[in-house]
This record gives C-alpha cells, sequence and structure tokens, in this order.
C-alpha cells in the first residue's frame, strides 16, 4: 500500500508540530517553508554567518525557539523538509511549487496549512516614508540581523508585542525614544482577569512593561491620532495623547502593528470556507476545535486561520496530526489529544481576554483622508476608494479592486484589504462583513516567468 | 547617500562583502540581507513604482514586497528574503529623472 502524501505548508511552531507529530505516528510529511531555515518568522533565525546565541535572540522565549529549531534536524530522515520553496498555488489536490530547484508540483491527499501571520496595518500620515516599517518587521530585523530600524526608533500600535519589542530594542542597546499604543489603558485593566487565565504569560508582558518603564522610556496609551513626518524619510513622530494635547517625538525609526491578521491566501485558493470575525474584524478560514476546515482534505493550524500565537499554534500542530491520523484511520492517542484539546480551551479563553484588552482602533480608520495611500504598492488613495464607491456604485471590495486596483498590486492586498475593507463598509455605511472579502489569485506572491525547472524524472 | 537607515547593533566577525549602491563602493557582511547591506549604508532601497518617493521596505517577512530591488546584471531580488553577494550592483533609481 502507498502511503499518503501529507504536505505541509509553514515551518514555524505550529508546521513543526504537525511535522513531528506525523513523522512519529510512522508517515513521513513533506514540509514545505519558503524560508531557508524552520522556526517561522516569530522564532526567525538568523542567515547562515549571523548566528547568535539564542537567549540573545529570544529572550525568555530561548527554549521555546531551540525547541522549535532542532525538531527539524533531529526528523531529518523522517520528513521530507523542503526550504527555500514557495507554495504559489493550490488547484484541487496539487500544489505549485518554486523552489532552489525551480517550478515543481505535489499531488497530495492531506493538506496541512501553517501559514502565519502578518501587522495589521492601518494607514496614517507619513506611513509610506522610508523609515516606517511594520512591529514584526523592526524585530525581524533585530532579531534575524542584529540591526536596529533607525537611531531613534518610536514603536506605535494596539497589541501586546509593544512593550516585548520595545524591551527586545533596548536591551541589544537601541534608543527607544517612545512606545504608543492606540487603545485605551482601562480596556486593559477591564480585561486583566481574563488574562489572568494564563498567568505565566501575562507576568511575561508584565514584566516586558515593567522593563521597558523601568528604562524610562516614555509609554503612552490612549493615543487618539499619529502622524509621520520628514521630507523624504522619517524624521518625527507627531501624536494627540489621550488628554487631547499633541506631542512631537524626533525619531529616524517607526514601528507600526495595529494588531495581526492571518495569511490565508492558500486556504482561499484550495477551497476553504471562511467566516467573518466580528472581534478581530477579518474574515478567516473556518476551522474546527480539531483544526479540521471546512475541506475534508485541508487542515489549518496556527496563525493562519486565526491568530493564537506561538504556543497555540505548537499546539494546534499538534492537534492538527492528529486529525489528520484520526481521518487517515490510523491509531490516535486519545489522552494526548484530550491534553491538548484542554489546553487549547485555556488557550482560547486568555485570546479573548487579548483581544478585549487591545480592541480595535476604529478611530485610526475613521480620521484617513481622502489624499491618504491606501495601496503601497501602486499609490491608490483612500479618495480613490471612496469614489469607486459612492460615484460608481462599487459595493464590495472585489467590485472596489476592479476599478481602483486595490488589493491588485504585488503584495496582493496583505497591506491594504484590511483598511480598503473598512474604508469601503464605512463609505457605503454598511458592516464590515458586508464589503465582502478579498478574492485570493494566484500566484500568492510575485515569481519569475523564467525559473530553473526541475530535472525530469526517469519513469519508473 | 550618506543617511544609514539600519544601525548594527550586534558587532559579529565574518567576511566582509563589497558591492556597491548606484555605482558607490560599500560594505556589508556575509549573513547579511541585501536590505540589511543597503540601508546600513543608503537611506532607501528604491524609487517607489508610481511618484518620486523612495521605500526602504516594510515587512522584512516577504509579505509585503515592498523591497524589490534591481541589480545591474538584470536580476530583481527581494531585498528582505535575498541574501548579499560579492559585487553586487544595486540600482535605487534615486536621482533618476
Amino acid at each position: 500500500m502507498t502511503e499518503p502524501v501529507i504536505a505541509i505548508v509553514g515551518a514555524g511552531p505550529a508546521g513543526v508540530r504537525a511535522a513531528e507529530t506525523l513523522a512519529l505516528a510512522g508517515l513521513r510529511p513533506v514540509l514545505f517553508d519558503e524560508a531557508a531555515r524552520p522556526g517561522g518568522q516569530i522564532y526567525r533565525q538568523p542567515p547562515v554567518g549571523a548566528e547568535r546565541r539564542p537567549d540573545a535572540l529570544y529572550g525568555l522565549d530561548a527554549g521555546r525557539a531551540v525547541a522549535i529549531h532542532a525538531a527539524v534536524p533531529a526528523l531529518r530522515d523522517r520528513i521530507d523538509h523542503r526550504p527555500g520553496t514557495l507554495v504559489w498555488n493550490v488547484f484541487g489536490n496539487r500544489l505549485d511549487t518554486l523552489g532552489p530547484q525551480g517550478y515543481d508540483e505535489l499531488a497530495f491527499d492531506r493538506l496541512v496549512l501553517a501559514t502565519g501571520a502578518m501587522d495589521r496595518v492601518i494607514p496614517f500620515p507619513g506611513w509610506t516614508l522610508p523609515g516606517v516599517f511594520t512591529l514584526g518587521g523592526a524585530q525581524i530585523a533585530l532579531k534575524s540581523q542584529g540591526v536596529a530600524i533607525g537611531r531613534r526608533v518610536a514603536l506605535v500600535g494596539a497589541g501586546p508585542l509593544l512593550p516585548l519589542v520595545a524591551h527586545q530594542y533596548a536591551a541589544a542597546g537601541a534608543s527607544v525614544v517612545a512606545v504608543l499604543d492606540v487603545t485605551p489603558f482601562s480596556a486593559r485593566l477591564a480585561a486583566l482577569a481574563g488574562m489572568a487565565t494564563m498567568p505565566g504569560t501575562l507576568a511575561r508582558g508584565l514584566w516586558y512593561t515593567a522593563r521597558v518603564a523601568l528604562r524610562g522610556i516614555p509609554m503612552h496609551s490612549g493615543v487618539k491620532a499619529l502622524r509621520a513626518e520628514g521630507d523624504g524619510h522619517v524624521e518625527r513622530l507627531v501624536w494627540t495623547g489621550a488628554d487631547g494635547r499633541e506631542q512631537t517625538v524626533v525619531c529616524d525609526g517607526l514601528a507600526a502593528s495595529f494588531g495581526l491578521r492571518s495569511e490565508s491566501q492558500l486556504a482561499d485558493l484550495a477551497g476553504c470556507a471562511f467566516d467573518f470575525d466580528a472581534q478581530t474584524r477579518q474574515w478567516i478560514p473556518r476551522r474546527s476545535t480539531a483544526s479540521r476546515s471546512s475541506l475534508p482534505a485541508v487542515y489549518l493550524a496556527g496563525d493562519g486561520a486565526g491568530i493564537g500565537g506561538a504556543d497555540v499554534a505548537e499546539l494546534q500542530g499538534r492537534r492538527t496530526a492528529w486529525a489528520v491520523l484520526q481521518d487517515l484511520g490510523r491509531p490516535v492517542d486519545g489522552a494526548a489529544v484530550a491534553r491538548l484539546d484542554t489546553a487549547l480551551a485555556t488557550q482560547a479563553r486568555f485570546r479573548a481576554a487579548i483581544e478585549a484588552a487591545w480592541p480595535y482602533p476604529a478611530h485610526l480608520v475613521d480620521a484617513i483622508a481622502d489624499t491618504e495611500v491606501v495601496c503601497r504598492c501602486e499609490g491608490i488613495t483612500a479618495g480613490a476608494l471612496r469614489e469607486a464607491v459612492t460615484a460608481r456604485d462599487a459595493t464590495e471590495v472585489n467590485r472596489v479592486k476592479a476599478f481602483t486596483r486595490i488589493g491588485m498590486g504585488r503584495c496582493q492586498g496583505r497591506v491594504c484589504g484590511h483598511a480598503a475593507a473598512e474604508l469601503v463598509a464605512r463609505a457605503r455605511g454598511c458592516p464590515v462583513a458586508a464589503a465582502g472579502r478579498l478574492r485570493a489569485q494566484p500566484p500568492v506572491k510575485p515569481i519569475p516567468v523564467l525559473a530553473p525547472t526541475a530535472p525530469a524524472e526517469a519513469a519508473e | 547617500m550618506t543617511r544609514q537607515q539600519f544601525h548594527r547593533l550586534v558587532a559579529r566577525t565574518g567576511p566582509s562583502i563589497a558591492f556597491t549602491i548606484d555605482g558607490t563602493p560599500a560594505q556589508a557582511q556575509a549573513g547579511d540581507t541585501l536590505m540589511t547591506a543597503i540601508l546600513l549604508n543608503a537611506p532607501a532601497l528604491r524609487r517607489a513604482d508610481f511618484g518620486d518617493a523612495m521605500r526602504a521596505g516594510f515587512c522584512l517577512m516577504a509579505a509585503c514586497q515592498d523591497c524589490w530591488v534591481q541589480l545591474d546584471d538584470g536580476r530583481r531580488l527581494r531585498a528582505c528574503t535575498a541574501l548579499v553577494e560579492p559585487g553586487m550592483a544595486v540600482r535605487t533609481g534615486a536621482g533618476d529623472d
């Protein structure tokens, strides 16, 4: 009997744990990863030649990071790890890939998508200036390359990563000049009891916040408005505080992030059903507690189908593998599954508290002017989007895309798609769910027309 | 082209790599991405496709596609994922008409 082909996309915490669990059960999954080394973005490894000690790179999470990194080489004969390989399309049960050997494809019996997430972007004046990066990007600059995004760095956003990145930058010797959260501090207090569901995680967050405060780095919550200014690059960050007072800080690097968004293009191409999540205001692929999608052959693990963070990703990776094994008629360790389900339920309660603690910063979207660039790929403005709605009767984002090219640039809507839907909903006066969801298109990332082709395999 | 966007916080040993930015010689280190190499020596990566503004990348995780740069030899590379190689000749488009 031929063994089933199980493809996993993404070698972050979810994909690695899924691969490990499947391999230990005697299967040999194919683990695709766009990066050269496993770890995903959260446990991103430096390239060869830029290695550093794990505790310097990952701080309190060094143990978790090292365990994920070590799992892949430990399984070397039992998984088919394909680093540096982009999965750029799903068509039926076929993956189209581009790797070091060129274009290739793989027919799968089961597909585990562990595609992760990126920062959710909300445009603000000056956000396309050189020197403005995402918060995740600022973290990667430090972790993967040992560089800071500027000499004087300011951080703005909505979420628990702000104090973490501020701490990491300051500890590495960078000058952090301001940490601004655009959500009210009162929301954190109200959610404190819920966050205490995971006392260890809460304690880590408070420890980072305390470290930043002890260094004397200014931290402000409830920021009402912000803009980056400068002549050709970031020179200042100007914000309106909770007290209504405008303040300015000189900086040449700015990191911004307003929550996270799932990387769900491949799930869309596979044909997975999506649901609108009202709390995080995004469309996410439908996932059962056992990590099954709406399709019998497709499974969803980690942040690619709703944000949970790295610890949840590991749990879901393992849980997904057990669902695959069960669906293949293989033996399942019921006690292990029960432990995972209990841990995931606790994490879900914690996650709900996190989402309540950093509510959606709608006031930033309300403030987007007509002249503001929403699509940084092609320079499309908020005014152009609104005009498509009001003057051309485009009622949902794909129609707006046809008129304006929003979401059609190189990033395929990863950066602009969220704000575009919010702006269309406001222009129509409808809920954002009614503004629709940008459809994914292959290839999900730019690929060259010419690439080396895989050597033809001899007929067997 | 004197202002640099990135600043190296963690010194490391290893071979240095010579490359050029708009014809000006520059130095990087083995293990630097092309983005790191350029932004340690220059304020931006490339001219935006629409308008005169420059761009210096954005997400660093191969998602936003803001950091594609052009080399003299015709290659186009995503600077946050490509590693710098000796002799690369980067064209930022700064100062072009």
